[in-house]
């Protein structure tokens, strides 16, 4: 597989810091504080920033705010020709009258969103949804339209925006590259199968968490992997 | 009408003849052997680079007629037999009605009279239906023309009937052909037991369920004095208790297929390949081994193809319900010259005893031979014709070949019976 | 994660990774399973024939249940209702139900072979639901998703198999899926219950006395015991059967205290299982093995009819 050429990068670590510590003053800013407020990533790297979210959120309300993951697999709507790789949904609490921030990395045809949202009303019924994104890199294909932007970045079709975090990459940055020939648009860098393949059983009942899913993520960025939904 | 074929390698081990010559057939007769002959009028033809052997038998075959003439009848069989090189077969009973009395017998023989391709012989059955209780008219029958006995497709289970049957053919001198097959150890098995019924995860029919029935008849033989012939025998044990009955100066004779020299239980794979299913069911790649060498150092009298057609619907019925058998008249000589011949392992005369002089001592027939007053039943063989084995190819309706996409060296092009040719440069008249 | 099956029919074509994919699925599937609106869009306009020509309820329940659990139509056609009974050949019958450009074949059928056959004749997905005498690869999945949520691991585990082992199609595909695994397999039953060759399945230990080995499973895997024609019978009589093979109170206490015991179910209460160790708390997994089966079911599913593209990296 070709590499793809790193382009520019459009955020580094400080940038994501700030953002993601004004997006957090922004969410309780519009709610009114952190009351009835739950925080559901989008796997994987939504789920990660939802997690650093949820922190912030602590740090600057002094509430821990329940944090859940999804999975938007099963809701694809491009499953017959690509099936990815599935992670169990842990959402450990009812969403049903909440206010349910939906977190993701990278906004870009609308796709993913649409699928979390369904997958979400598959668990219950929120009181309403509002959706943060890092990045918002245009090129929208359904009506949908985030609450909380960190940053606009325009963007061509052939390029790729790519979310690296500390938590699963070792380091932080926003990388823009070009898509080689052949390969798919995507943002996120694909999970290891090495950790699921090891046999070790997650015993308790929920299923692993963000950050245990993405621990071994160490493998080179792979373009043709990660789907075009987003 | 008169033929001439000149440059042509004759081999006949009963003349002690291995030359290159020309040969006059007239008459249906061989007329004179020598060199640089010429005729008068008729046809001459040069056959340099061929050879010449006494018309091969094979005394196991299934015609199906009557009543499965679906599956082969006297004339599509009997036309396989001549594009294989045969000039007489040996007609199994087990057709619908069974071959169980003179009328059945004079049947075929009369079918065989308007259409047959070759000389076609009958076995009886030795019991009625061949149930393996009540003893056929075996006297009638051997007046109608019946050369010997079987109820070959399943064992007599009952010692008693067997002896009986045994000491009542004793008068005839004709041979009881035994398919050895223990009815209560076999059952429903479908493939060899051990690791092919282990991985196929179907019944298993173990090589005891074979050799028990051997043992025994040998000690029937022993005890009635018939002469007796194992058919198809599959196992390394087997055939040692036939070479020691042998060794004993006992009356018994044994005969092996080529799929049973050269295809083993491996050959059978999740794709359940149904031309694959025969009964005896293929063994192992030991018992392969052990049959060759009973080939080799004479324990196995002749190389017959147990030739066992069956419609393409039937074959493609699920490994458990599809029947048993394959076909072989058109691949048997390809196959033993190509593994055994142009191996070395054995010779043309070698070759020619299991084929062609063998059977015909084991069934009390007139030996047919190459020399000067003589019929002439006869195959021409082109020993460096390389083909492939393909269904296309095959007179028999019967497609269930397990040899196909076999790649063959040597192949018969000419077969003629009585002096005429029911098969001419490969293709059959 | 590259699960590239397009049938699921031979156990032995999944590598170790591919299983591992499996039961990280099943474990999705197991969370969707637990949630009030039990069923996902996935498979929506899909269309899954159910061809079983054999009598199944637990299977067939399991399948269809999976199937609609995913969104997918279900056609069932059984033995009793299709034209086969009347002597057409399955051939024909895949032949004529692939006419409706069907997705998915799920089918049960006695005779060996007969999926591969199907698959040769359609161009669906094709899984084995049950096959001849060894064919049951979702049953083996299943029950390895079981092990592996109850024991934490699968690499070696000790399994231990009794009964009729070489007439089960759970061991004909569990057995070698342990193998691929890394467990160690003993079976233990009278030779009439046993494999003509142990080896082929991967068999490392034969027994034929069930207290010597008890004591060293992690698994005691029991198999259903079946006396049909006293004739042809194996063994003499139940009641035999339970004093030298039955998994009973008394034999309970010389096995690990961690030790499980799984059977694939329908029960023989007091054959090869007491009630006493079928419903046992904390070593029975019998109903665990049932809600594995359609978490199994939708994983296998959901990872056989996805796209090809399923992350492979070119």
């Amino acid at each position: 597989m070709t590499e793809s050429q790193v382009k520019s990068i459009c955020m580094d670590e400080s940038d994501v810091e700030r953002t993601l510590t004004r997006i957090a003053h922004q969410i309780l800013e519009v709610n009114h504080g952190a009351n009835n407020l739950a925080l559901v990533g989008i796997v994987t790297r939504g789920d990660v920033l939802a997690h650093e979210l949820q922190d912030k959120i602590e740090a600057i309300e002094g509430v821990k705010v329940p944090l859940g993951s999804l999975d938007i697999s099963f809701y694809r709507d491009d499953y017959t020709t690509y099936a990815p790789e599935v992670h169990a949904t842990n959402i450990p609490f009812s969403i049903n009258d909440k206010t349910i921030i939906l977190v993701d990395d990278v906004l870009y045809t609308g796709r993913t969103i649409r699928a979390a949202l369904d997958a979400l009303m598959d668990l219950g019924r929120p009181a309403r949804v509002q959706l943060a994104v890092l990045i918002d890199r245009g090129h929208r294909e359904l009506p949908i339209h985030p609450d909380y932007v960190g940053k606009n970045v325009p963007t061509a079709e052939n390029e790729n925006v790519r979310l690296f975090l500390k938590a699963t990459d070792g380091f932080t940055r926003v990388e823009i590259l070009n898509i080689p020939k052949g390969g798919r648009p995507s943002s996120a860098p694909l999970s290891s199968s090495a950790q699921k393949a090891s046999g070790a059983a997650t015993t308790n009942n929920s299923a692993r968490t963000p950050q245990s899913q993405n621990s071994t993520t160490d493998n080179q960025p792979n373009h043709q992997r990660e789907g075009s939904t987003n | 009408m008169a033929l001439l074929l000149k440059n042509i390698r004759v081999i006949d081990p009963q003349q002690n003849l291995d030359q290159v010559c020309d040969v006059i057939v007239r008459d249906g007769k061989y007329v004179q052997l020598g060199q640089d002959l010429s005729i008068p009028k008729g046809l001459t033809r040069d056959m340099t680079g061929h050879i010449m052997v006494p018309g091969l038998m094979d005394m196991h075959v299934h015609f199906r007629d009557p009543g499965f003439e679906e599956k082969e009848d006297i004339e599509s069989g009997s036309r396989a037999a001549a594009h294989g090189g045969f000039t007489a077969v040996l007609q199994m009973p087990n057709t619908k009605p069974t071959i169980d009395n003179a009328a059945m017998v004079e049947y075929v023989n009369k079918r065989a009279e308007e259409v047959a391709k070759c000389r076609v012989y009958v076995s009886g059955a030795c019991t009625v239906g061949r149930e393996g209780k009540i003893m056929t008219e075996m006297g009638d029958m051997v007046r109608a023309g019946a050369v010997a006995f079987s109820d070959d497709g399943s064992g007599i289970a009952d010692t008693g009937v067997m002896r009986r049957m045994m000491d009542y053919a004793h008068q005839f001198g004709t041979p009881i052909l035994e398919h050895c097959q223990d009815k209560s150890l076999v059952g429903d098995g479908q493939v060899n037991e051990g690791a092919a019924s282990t991985r196929l995860a179907v019944e298993g029919w173990p090589a005891a369920g074979e050799e028990v029935e051997i043992a025994r008849d040998i000690e029937l033989c022993r005890l009635t004095g018939t002469p007796l012939h194992i058919q198809h025998v599959t196992t390394a044990h087997g055939l040692d208790l036939i070479r020691q009955a042998k060794a004993d100066g006992l009356p018994v004779t044994c005969e092996v297929t080529p799929h049973h020299l050269f295809l083993n239980e491996n050959a059978l794979d999740e794709t359940y390949d149904t031309n694959l299913k025969v009964n005896p069911p293929l063994r192992t790649q030991a018992d392969n081994d052990a049959l060759v060498r009973g080939v080799i150092d004479g324990t196995v009298d002749c190389i017959v193809t147990d030739h066992a057609p069956h419609t393409a619907w039937e074959k493609d019925e699920e490994f458990e319900r599809a029947p048993f058998g394959m076909t072989g008249l058109e691949t048997s000589l390809g196959l033993v010259l190509t593994q055994l011949v142009n191996t070395g392992v054995i010779d043309y005369n070698r070759m020619i005893e299991l084929m062609a002089i063998n059977p015909r001592k084991i069934l009390r027939l007139d030996p047919v031979t190459i020399a000067e007053g003589q019929t002439a039943d006869f195959t021409i063989i082109d020993p460096d014709a390389e083909w492939v084995v393909s269904v296309d190819d095959f007179y028999s309706k019967g497609k269930n070949s397990g040899f196909i996409g076999a790649q063959l060296k040597g192949r018969a092009t000419d077969t003629y019976v009585g002096g005429y040719a029911t098969m001419e440069d490969g293709k059959v008249q | 994660m590259a699960f590239n099956h397009y049938n699921l029919i031979d156990i032995t074509e999944l590598s170790r990774d591919d299983i591992m994919t499996v039961i990280h699925t099943a474990e999705a599937m197991k969370e969707v399973n637990q949630r009030e609106i039990k069923q996902l869009p996935t498979l929506r306009g899909r269309t899954a024939v159910n061809l079983f020509t054999e009598h199944s309820t637990r299977t067939r329940s399991s399948f269809t249940l999976a199937e609609q659990r995913l969104s997918c139509s279900v056609l069932a056609v059984s033995g009793s209702s299709s034209s086969m009974t009347k002597g057409e050949s399955l051939t024909d019958t895949i032949q004529t139900l692939n006419s409706y450009n069907i997705d998915l074949v799920v089918m049960r059928n006695s005779y060996a072979g007969s999926s591969v056959k199907v698959a040769q004749h359609t161009k669906a997905h094709v899984i084995s639901a049950g096959e001849g005498k060894h064919v049951h690869p979702t049953q083996a999945l299943l029950d390895l998703y079981t092990m592996w949520r109850k024991l934490g691991r699968l690499e070696g585990l000790h399994v231990g198999f009794v009964g009729d082992v070489s007439h089960s199609r759970v061991c004909g595909s569990l057995i070698p899926a342990l193998k691929i695994m890394g467990a160690d397999v003993t079976v233990i039953g009278p030779q009439t219950l046993l494999p003509d060759d142990p080896s082929v399945l991967g068999i490392d230990h034969v027994s034929e006395h069930l207290e010597e080995v008890l004591p060293d499973l992690d698994v005691i895997y029991t198999l259903r015991i079946q006396l049909e024609r006293l004739e042809t019978a194996p063994f003499p009589s139940l009641r035999e059967y339970n004093m030298l093979y039955g998994i009973t109170e008394e034999r309970e206490r010389l096995m690990r205290p961690d030790a499980v015991i799984m059977h694939p179910g329908p029960l023989n209460r007091g054959v090869e299982i007491d009630s006493y160790i079928a419903d046992h708390p904390k070593r029975s997994l019998v109903l665990d093995q049932v809600f594995s089966g359609l978490c199994v079911r939708m994983a296998v599913i959901y990872l056989l009819m996805g796209g090809n593209d399923n992350g492979v990296v070119a």
